[in-house]
């Protein structure tokens, strides 16, 4: 492998390494045996089904990934996500129990309404900075709560719950039409959990991203307004409309992140729906350092993770909030790992020009 | 004899693809005025941020005023008494000037800032060497010669001895250098050793007490001012005589390519209103605007652009009434602009340099692909082109643009914006940092885009460039243009005057 190569590696899977040994002195200190614990971890995340979930779980946060590292691509903190794709998910359940139309369609109308509401919400805060100067980690942080405390209390207040029943109350179901067909062939189709189609959205969004990012002027003109605002306006970009272009294009695919629990699992909206995804987002952008793949890297690990660690309670090993530890370890080794990484490659790249000067003398 | 203040020995530097300083020696005697000469990229600035402890030499060693040191940091060279003011400033916009000077050195009582102390001490300190600044104001309003009176300010707060000025008369008009050259002297009786960096021979020789003179990383030679003239230097820097900047034939058409007319741009207290009733520019022709920094230039510039918009008036692009137009608009129907800041306007410092070269163009040929793509392998072409053509020194297209020395940034600029078909350019102060060698080669190409028919606005600090290329000057003062002159036959010294309004228009 090329050296080059090893250094891209190397900080992820050193950071990955040290974030096990910290673990292990967690759980050590918590009375459990480390190496018992993580042979179970491994030996239950190898398992089919726990693979078929892990891709589950990835999806949704590569597409949260990737919505946060939009944002961070021009300077823009879209702390909102979270906020985002709670509101999406939730009007495209309910847009879509309402709806009564042929499969395609149906499923292509949900994903697009969650599109359209995520990129609202978004470009609201984009909205906002840009006409009243309010900082987007403050709006998004507003519109979260305001997404979050309204679905919560509309779910609430509709079904009128008493304070001891349980609190799985939901909307109307998504009809067969609006759900998104499984790949179960590709494992078999005999795990116990379906294989969401949904990563194939992921996929492409991923694709879509990457190209549109470095190789389109609208991908330019973003990455010139985040490297350099005043060089960028000079250059012909409207500040502006790249801010609310940023946010809107951000929110497009913050929609996405609930759909593939809602148009692969539940099929309807409830209390017991997925919440946290868009901040974890934000450390998979930051693991993925915004690149294309990185996010699918830390994606993947992140979604494996708490996938694999369900075990640890099973077993009576530890408690599974010890993955919690686990991922705020490798979010800050990870950190610290790309800048040394950086520096190395630097004095090396130096010796290699003194090799070069020296063959010439 | 005295310790010497600085002995530099045997230091080497050396970055990805190039080594920026080979065995440089250098000694520096206590109080003395040293200039530190070489082309760009010849590892002036290195050496400097070396013994600042900004960067740290691969080998060599480096004796203070008598005892050995090894810098880790900043910190470590402002507790030996070293301070430095960077070619790229360095202080943070959105402080006010107190915050910027005292950020990292305040005075505290109980872990209180006391603000009141700061600013008397500033003060104190600015009236000892006539430095002027306005402590509250914030610093992204200033003009560039204010922000170094407040880097050397930062720098003397720290309690410095030694001083490093890299090309701090690069930004300064004459009128200011001549202040600047005063407070150096000044600082020099007070036993202070000021080290610094400068282009222009003269200013060289007159005020340094010795020079020494760096050529691709190498010391070349330690001379006296006496013993030389501005030739011998400009020889043993870049190995050429020194070049003067001359119009050839005029090849000024009737056509007007830009037009500006009855301009009403509001001001505000730290941005200049323009008023501006007529500025026309034709193909073939260069006209040039003198003016002391800070008297409209920036804001005639952004008008012209469309970053700022005036309350009345009209801006017309080769007949076309360009007010309303956006920035974009601008640049595509042929604004070419090299702006005066060339790290706040004119780079994206960690993008490659490929990505730099279309910077401003990157919604024209040949950078775009099929209406919506970037065209990277074009780009790196036209990069090859740029550096080809105006010997940038750099390993390669693909370096970010801060690995740049900041000499072969501005070559990149002025490449950049002379290479695209633009019909207007505006070229404020397009020799800034740039060595005398290559300096002659910038003239030369806007001599040649001249002669292609590009209307030229230049705007520069140095008074020779302006005479020596406009076909036309006019000079600004506090936002207007108050009088129009013929380059052939005014000097230096009475362009001065009309500048700072000591001498008015008949
Ligand atoms: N951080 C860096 N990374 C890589 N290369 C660098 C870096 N800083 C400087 N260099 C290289 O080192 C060499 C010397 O640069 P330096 O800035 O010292 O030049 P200089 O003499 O100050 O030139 P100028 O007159 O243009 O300012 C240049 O070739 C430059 O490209
Ligand atoms: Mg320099």
């Amino acid at each position: 492998m090329s050296k080059d190569r090893w250094l891209a590696l190397a900080p992820p899977i050193a950071s990955l390494v040290f974030a096990f040994v910290v673990s292990s002195i967690v759980l050590a200190i918590s009375g459990a045996n480390p190496f018992v614990a993580f042979g179970n971890v491994f030996e239950y995340g190898v398992r089919l089904n726990t693979l078929v979930e892990t891709i589950n779980w990835s999806t949704p946060l590569y597409l949260s990934g990737v919505a946060v590292a939009i944002g961070f691509r021009m300077n823009l903190f879209n702390i909102g996500v979270e906020g985002q794709y709670v509101l999406a998910a939730f009007i495209a359940a309910q847009v879509g129990s309402q709806l009564d139309l042929p499969p395609v369609l149906h499923v292509s109308a949900i994903i697009l309404t969650a599109m359209l509401i995520g990129a609202l919400w978004a470009g609201l805060s984009g909205w906002m900075k840009v006409t009243r100067n309010v900082h987007e980690v403050i709006s998004t942080i507003m519109l979260n709560s305001i997404a979050v405390g309204g679905v919560v209390s509309y779910l609430l207040g509709v079904w009128d719950v008493p304070d001891d029943t349980s609190l799985d109350t939901a909307l109307a179901p998504i009809p067969e039409s609006g759900w998104f067909p499984d790949l179960n062939f590709l494992v078999g189709g005999n795990t116990r959990s379906d294989l969401w189609g949904f990563v194939l959205v992921a996929v492409v969004v991923g694709v879509a991203y990457h190209y549109l990012i470095n190789r389109t002027r609208l991908g330019y003109d973003l990455r010139a307004s985040g490297a350099n605002a005043s060089a960028a306006e000079a250059s012909g970009v409207d500040p502006k409309r790249t801010v609310v272009m940023a946010m809107v294009l951000s929110g497009l695919v913050a929609g996405l992140v609930g759909l593939p629990e809602l148009l692969g699992d539940s099929h309807t909206y409830s209390l017991r729906f997925t919440q946290g995804l868009g901040f974890a987002g934000i450390a998979v952008a930051l693991i993925g350092r915004n690149h294309a793949a990185g996010i699918a890297v830390g994606a993947l690990l992140f979604g494996w993770l708490s996938r694999a660690s369900g075990i640890l309670e099973v077993r009576g090993d530890a408690p599974r909030e010890i993955v919690a530890i686990i991922q705020g370890v490798i979010i800050l080794s990870v950190v610290i790992a790309y800048s040394i990484a950086e520096r190395y490659r630097r004095i090396e790249a130096a010796k290699a020009a003194a090799a070069a000067i020296g063959e010439e003398r | 004899m005295p310790d010497p203040a600085v002995l530099l020995e045997g230091v080497t530097k050396r970055f990805p693809g190039v080594v920026a300083n080979d065995q440089v020696n250098l000694r520096v005697e206590s109080g003395e005025i040293h200039a530190l000469c070489g082309e760009n990229g010849a590892g002036k600035s290195t050496l400097m941020k070396i013994l600042y402890g900004m960067q740290k030499a691969d080998e060599g060693r480096m004796v203070v005023n008598g005892a050995e040191v090894d810098f880790d940091s900043p910190t470590e060279a402002i507790d030996a008494g070293i301070g430095m003011v960077h070619q790229h400033f360095m202080l943070a916009d959105n402080f006010t000037v107190l915050e910027n000077i005292i950020l990292g050195a305040e005075p505290a009582t109980n872990g209180v800032i006391d603000f009141d102390e700061a600013r008397d001490h500033i003060q104190s300190v600015g009236r000892e060497y006539g430095l002027d600044v306005h402590p509250d104001e914030l610093v992204e309003h200033l003009e560039v010669g204010e922000r170094q009176r407040v880097e050397i300010i930062k720098v003397l707060f720290r309690g410095a001895k030694i001083l490093i000025l890299d090309e701090p008369t690069a930004v300064l008009v004459p009128q200011e250098v001549e202040e600047l050259f005063r407070n150096m002297r000044g600082l020099k009786e007070e036993g202070h050793t000021i080290i610094f960096i400068d282009h222009k021979l003269d200013e060289v020789l007159e005020i340094a007490d010795t020079i020494t003179v760096l050529r691709r990383g190498k010391t070349v030679a330690t001379v006296k001012p006496e013993d030389v003239t501005a030739h011998d230097l400009a020889e043993l820097m870049v190995g050429e005589d020194l070049p003067v900047p001359e119009t050839s034939a005029s090849t000024v058409t009737d056509e007007v390519v830009l037009r500006v007319r009855d301009l009403d741009v509001e001001g505000s207290d730290t941005e200049v209103a323009l008023d501006v009733s007529d500025l026309t520019v034709h193909a073939g022709e260069i006209v040039g605007i003198a003016g002391v920094e800070g008297n409209g230039q920036a804001e005639l510039v952004e008008t012209i652009l469309g970053i700022r918009h005036p309350v009345a008036g009209s801006v017309e692009l080769l007949g076309d009434d360009i007010t309303s137009g956006s920035v974009r608009s601008r640049r595509e129907a042929g604004i070419g602009y090299i702006p005066e800041d060339r790290h706040r306007r004119g780079l994206l410092l960690d993008a490659p340099l490929w990505e730099n070269a279309m910077l401003g163009h990157q919604s024209m040929n040949p950078f775009v692909k099929n209406g919506w793509w970037i065209d990277p392998e074009a780009a790196r072409k036209a990069t090859e082109d740029i550096i080809e053509r105006f010997d940038v020194r750099t390993p390669g297209t693909d370096v970010p643009a801060h690995a740049l020395s900041g000499g072969n940034q501005q070559k990149l600029i002025v490449g950049r914006e002379l290479s695209a078909e633009s019909r207007v350019l505006i070229a404020a102060h397009p020799t800034r940092g740039i060595d005398v060698g290559a300096q002659a080669a910038v003239w030369e190409e806007l001599r040649s885009a001249r002669r292609a028919g590009k209307g030229i606005i230049l705007i520069s600090a140095d008074l020779e460039e302006l005479i020596g290329l406009s076909d036309r000057l006019h000079v600004m003062l506090r936002g207007s243009l108050v009088a129009e002159l013929d380059p052939n036959d005014v000097t230096p010294r009475e362009l001065g005057a009309y500048m700072t309004g000591a001498k008015e228009a008949v």
